[in-house]
């Protein structure tokens, strides 16, 4: 890619979404972008600038949504990941001693990287989950996403954000320039697309919830509709996980945080917030108040 | 301070590694090949080991090896950072001892986030 295609790409996707690439991001965009132009019949990047520059929007479009959605990686953060092998699997396996089953969903599962994280922690617990029956349920708003997440193929770069190396040696097999989640780990994680904005209920009950960084998209009332229906279909013992710029704090009371661990809510005892959003809504002025 | 010890056969590689570990607060030493890279920790251990694999007089694997045996050598976290990535040579690193392992080409994200795997340096928070 030469400088000028990669500060016109720069330039294109800060104006049009925000999204601020420091100047050593050249992979990132290739690894998204030449795809792209492959499949929209180009040669490559120069080709594709050269289109936009005629006047493209489709084109635009296409490549603003291929460069800000699913930015994920191996145990993002790291720390919530941590949360979930020291506070929540120690609870919930003493908590389902006797049902024996477990139900987890990754509620923005994209393309996989969270999901088989977690199913990689679990593996990695095997010996105090023997008799256990663990679900994990990854769920997309977009079908291409949940493809690549259910072939569980990854780019060299890819797998090195995040990702130990002991556990690619372990879990993953090299095929050419990529590398594959070995089945047994694929087969841990169920995948259906779902928006979040309709009806999730017919998911079933959940011990375990993961939804982050996907709130941030939503505007108050939506975020606040989102909470109360997560609240419903979660156990009242169960744990939510949030991003780490995301909170429930000023926007419900379905959920209460978890003592010094950030980015941890559990169902507030009460259950208190049952209300239809319309009643709800009066709680954003009063959070915005300063209450 | 923390340091690093550098370790490859090409400048321009050294040159943009040190510059990223320089960012993360470490000072560096560098080396061309296995052999000095030996004789530097023979002077002074450093903290981490950014390594080559392929370099001519002593490689990055038989330079892990002897570090591995000199006085304290099991303390510095070593981490290739090389074009040899199959798994044959990952495993084969890991068990000799190495701490992780970086598949060249790398960036300032993959540095980060292999330091901070093996505790170098501190998650962000």
């Amino acid at each position: 890619m030469t400088p000028p295609d990669y500060e016109y790409l720069r330039k294109l996707l800060k104006d049009q979404s925000g999204l601020d690439l420091s100047a050593d991001k050249q992979y990132l965009i290739e690894s998204r972008l030449v795809p792209l132009s492959r499949k929209a019949g180009l040669q490559g990047i120069p080709d594709l600038v050269q289109k936009m520059k005629n006047g493209s929007t489709s084109l635009v479009a296409q490549v603003v949504e291929a460069m800000t959605t699913n930015e994920t990686f191996f145990f993002r953060d790291k720390i919530p990941f941590d949360h979930f092998r020291q506070a929540i699997m120690p609870e919930v396996l003493k908590a389902r001693a006797a049902r024996k089953s477990i139900r987890i969903w990754c509620a923005a599962g994209s393309t996989g990287q969270e999901p088989y994280s977690l199913a990689m922690c679990i593996k990695e617990m095997e010996s105090q989950l023997a008799g256990f029956r663990v679900e994990i349920i990854a769920t997309d708003l977009s079908q291409e996403v949940l493809e690549k997440s259910k072939a569980g193929l990854y780019s060299q770069f890819e797998v090195q954000r995040g990702l130990p190396i002991q556990l690619l040696v372990k879990y993953f097999k090299q095929t050419g320039e990529f590398w594959q989640i070995n089945p047994d780990i694929r087969a841990m994680v169920q995948h259906r697309q779902l928006n979040l904005l309709h009806d999730f209920s017919q998911l079933g009950a959940f011990d375990i919830i993961f939804c982050r960084n996907v709130l941030i998209y939503f505007d108050q009332e939506t975020k606040i509709n989102i909470f109360n229906r997560l609240c419903k279909i979660m156990e009242p013992d169960g744990f939510l996980v949030l991003g780490a710029a995301e909170t429930v704090v000023g926007l419900t009371d379905a959920f209460k945080p978890y003592p010094d661990k950030r980015g941890l809510y559990r169902p507030n005892d009460a259950r208190a917030v049952r209300a239809p959003a319309g009643l709800v809504a009066p709680r954003i002025a009063a959070a915005a108040a300063g209450m | 301070m923390k340091t690093c010890l550098v370790v490859d056969d090409s400048s321009v590689i050294r040159k943009i590694a040190s510059r990223i570990l320089e960012e993360m607060n470490f000072q560096i030493v560098e080396a061309e090949d296995g052999a000095q890279a030996l004789e530097a920790c023979k002077r002074e251990l450093p903290d981490a080991v950014l390594l080559d694999w392929n370099m001519p007089v002593m490689d990055g694997f038989e330079f892990m090896v002897a570090l591995r045996q000199l006085p304290g050598g099991d303390v510095p976290k070593v981490v290739f950072c090389t074009t040899e990535n199959g798994i044959d040579h990952i495993s084969k690193a890991l068990h000799a001892g190495a701490n992780e392992y970086i598949m060249k080409p790398f960036d300032k994200d993959i540095v980060a986030a292999k330091f901070q795997e093996v505790g170098l340096i501190e998650a962000p928070v």
